[in-house]
């Protein structure tokens, strides 16, 4: 797609080229700083100067997943021979894995919150865009601006209250409560870009398949519902990574059985001294289920995001 | 197949009418035209008959049984869209079958079925093929095929043709005849086209402002409007109007344009004041010895007819006459009109008053 009426001339191009691949480096680069810390050794981690050729060690991850205790020349005598390839890494450190780490827990409790809320407010935001599309809400613009004014504020504006409220409902530190806060804090982005995509489904669809023999809920589910899903696809990643990448609330309100991932990395820095391998190897993983749900999905993210832009 | 009547049917959007108060009948194995220009309610009429719409207040019968508050799916009716309004994640099979799915068909019934349709409307070798890159026809024929494939009570159509290209709406007006004549079914088509209103329907209902002017067989409509509107909007060029002030009692004959007596069919009703003398152009002729007279201000040629525009004392009016006739611009002729066709109308609320030609035609007014 050309934005210009006139095709774009060599320079043009070139020019454009070279500010896409610039970007692409700049935002890049980060990441495979971090994946490459990962797999350092705690001392080339810290190197001065930064090392972008190393030595690959895998003490990061085993480092992450494990708890370990240091442990003199006498016991580690007394333990034998490390069995497995993990506690011969731990070994060469000087120390004995007395148990799996918190951080495989910590990350389910990311794809339980971050799927769910999102599976929610998929559902809820398709509910009800359908119905703002589709009939005739009194204060129908009333309540649209409503909804869309609760965005018009940094959610953590409002953490003193919910986590009060939190306390008294007993939703502190439990998957349905963050479940609960971060499908609230998407909903109204989802209701909005999801009337957007129904709004561009023509009505005769469904009239279609009323006159068809279909109920209204069957012709929601069977018409429009497909023809949606590039809609849905593209308000879900956004719905995804909002709850994914979530920090604040999760300091707030979760330290235990419902932590997720973000809060729980850092503090994997106290453990053993400053831990930037582990560090990095924890972030590494974390990034890897809304990169695949984002490549699965690319496809209607991008037809999703000019979707309606242009008449076919 | 079905006798279709409409009692007394309402529509209003808010503080909006759609439709005012409309009764007619669609007999059993009619095609049947709604004609209005844009607005008049005549989609809204077809879209309370399909059940897409619910009227306010009135009474819809379909086979003798009352459906007005009824939904569409409990109606046993199709309905072919403007836009087609075909399902674009389906096939071109799974889109004329979708509406037996709903019954429960069985999946080989579903099949013979499918094909037995797929085989009248010639669209067998396109059935596995995506409906997005079908032509503008063959959309139409999946449409019309998904329509027919269950055999409903009756056919709604909404400006089928309306979105296809003017060469090929001729050739699919045609198809749409020839499907109607050979099923039979009651068929109820909403257009704004007058030419494919007459040229397709068995009866037509002419509206305008959500009010049914006239309701009758094309002929009748055309020959002898029962108001100035559907005079006006059917024909073309229109029926003329010439205005004129005067008088005629009921079995009157004859009424004075400009001092000129002019012939009319016999009246069934008197009127006195200000009236209008309607005349189709193709009954006007020219005749020297014709006392009313007009100035030739245009003319347009038309192949074997031309159309002549004259300046008259009760205002413009066209003359449709054979090419061979040779006028001048600036000439004055003598014109003849044919005393049966012609219409009077009340210009006070653009009536056609009842005389003898227009008897018996006016089942509504």
């Amino acid at each position: 797609m050309s934005f210009s009426v006139t095709e774009p001339n060599k320079g043009t191009k070139w020019f454009a080229g070279v500010l896409v691949v610039g970007y692409a480096l700049v935002t890049i680069a980060p990441l495979l700083w971090i994946i490459a810390t990962g797999f350092k050794s705690p001392a080339d981690s810290i190197a001065y100067p930064p090392k972008v050729v190393f030595e690959p060690s895998m003490e990061g991850y085993v480092n992450l997943f494990t708890e370990r205790t240091r442990a003199t020349d006498d016991m580690l005598e007394a333990a034998g021979e490390p069995t497995t390839w993990y506690e011969e890494i731990a070994r060469d450190q000087g120390t004995v894995i007395s148990g799996p780490s918190r951080y495989g827990e910590r990350f389910l409790n990311s794809v339980i919150i971050g799927f769910g809320s999102t599976a929610l407010c998929m559902i809820l935001g398709t509910a009800a865009a359908y119905a703002f599309s589709r009939f005739r809400v009194p204060l129908k613009d009333d309540l649209l601006f409503f909804i869309l004014s609760t965005r018009m504020m940094p959610p953590i504006a409002v953490a003193i209250p919910i986590f009060l409220m939190f306390r008294n409902l007993g939703l502190n530190d439990t998957h349905l409560g963050m479940i609960l806060l971060y499908t609230g804090v998407n909903l109204s982005l989802s209701v909005w870009l999801l009337k957007g995509f129904i709004d561009e489904i023509p009505i005769e669809y469904e009239e279609a398949a009323l006159i068809d023999g279909y109920t209204r809920f069957q012709a929601f589910y069977k018409v429009v519902l497909p023809q949606a899903a590039t809609g849905i696809a593209s308000t879900a990643i956004f719905c995804l990574i909002f709850a994914w990448n979530e920090y604040a609330f999760a300091v707030l309100l979760t330290s235990g059985t419902a932590q997720t991932a973000p809060p729980f990395i850092p503090t994997i820095i106290g453990v053993g001294g400053k831990d930037w391998p582990a560090v990095a190897a924890g972030a590494t993983i974390f990034l890897v289920p809304v990169m695949v749900f984002t490549i699965l999905l690319r496809k209607h993210l991008l037809r999703g995001i000019t979707f309606g832009a242009v008449r076919k | 197949m079905a006798q279709i009547r409409i009692e007394n049917v309402r529509k209003d959007f808010g503080t909006f009418t759609a439709v005012q108060s409309s009764t007619f009948t669609i007999e059993d194995g009619e095609f049947f035209m709604l004609l209005g220009p844009s607005g008049c309610g005549k989609t809204t009429t077809l879209r309370m008959m399909a059940g897409l719409e619910l009227p306010t207040r009135g009474e819809i019968y379909i086979d003798g049984e009352e459906v007005g508050q009824k939904p569409a799916s409990q109606r046993d009716i199709a309905f072919v869209f403007q836009m087609f309004a075909l399902y674009p994640h389906m096939n071109v099979r799974a889109n004329i079958s979708y509406p037996l799915k709903s019954q429960g068909m069985k999946s080989g019934d579903v099949k013979n079925k499918v094909g037995e349709v797929a085989e009248i409307l010639g669209i067998t070798d396109i059935l596995d093929r995506p409906v997005g890159g079908l032509s503008g026809g063959d959309r139409q024929r999946v449409a019309l095929g998904r329509a027919i494939v269950r055999d409903p009570k009756a056919f709604f159509m909404d400006e089928p043709l309306g979105a296809l290209d003017a060469e090929f709406r001729e050739h699919m007006s045609e198809e749409l005849r020839a499907l109607h004549d050979r099923m039979g079914a009651t068929t109820v088509y909403v257009t704004h086209d007058q030419l494919e209103a007459m040229q397709m329907g068995d009866k037509i209902v002419v509206m305008n402002h959500g009010v049914v002017e006239q309701f009758g067989v094309p002929q009748d409509i055309y020959d002898w409007p029962a108001t100035r509107f559907v005079a006006e909007f059917i024909g073309s060029p229109p029926m003329n109007f010439l205005e004129f002030e005067g008088m005629i009692g009921t079995g009157g004959t004859e009424v004075r344009l400009n001092d000129v007596p002019m012939e009319v069919p016999q009246s069934r009703e008197g009127a006195n004041g200000k009236l209008t003398f309607g005349i189709r152009p193709e009954h006007v002729d020219f005749n020297d010895d014709a006392p009313y007279r007009g100035r030739v201000i245009a003319t347009e040629y038309l192949g074997t007819t031309q159309i002549v525009t004259f300046e008259t004392p009760n205002g413009l009016l066209k003359a449709r006459v054979p090419s061979h006739e040779v006028v001048t611009n600036g000439q004055l002729i003598g014109l003849r009109f044919d005393p049966r066709t012609v219409t009077l109308f009340d210009a006070q609320h653009g009536k056609a008053l009842r005389s003898q030609g227009n008897e018996g035609v006016f089942g509504h007014g």
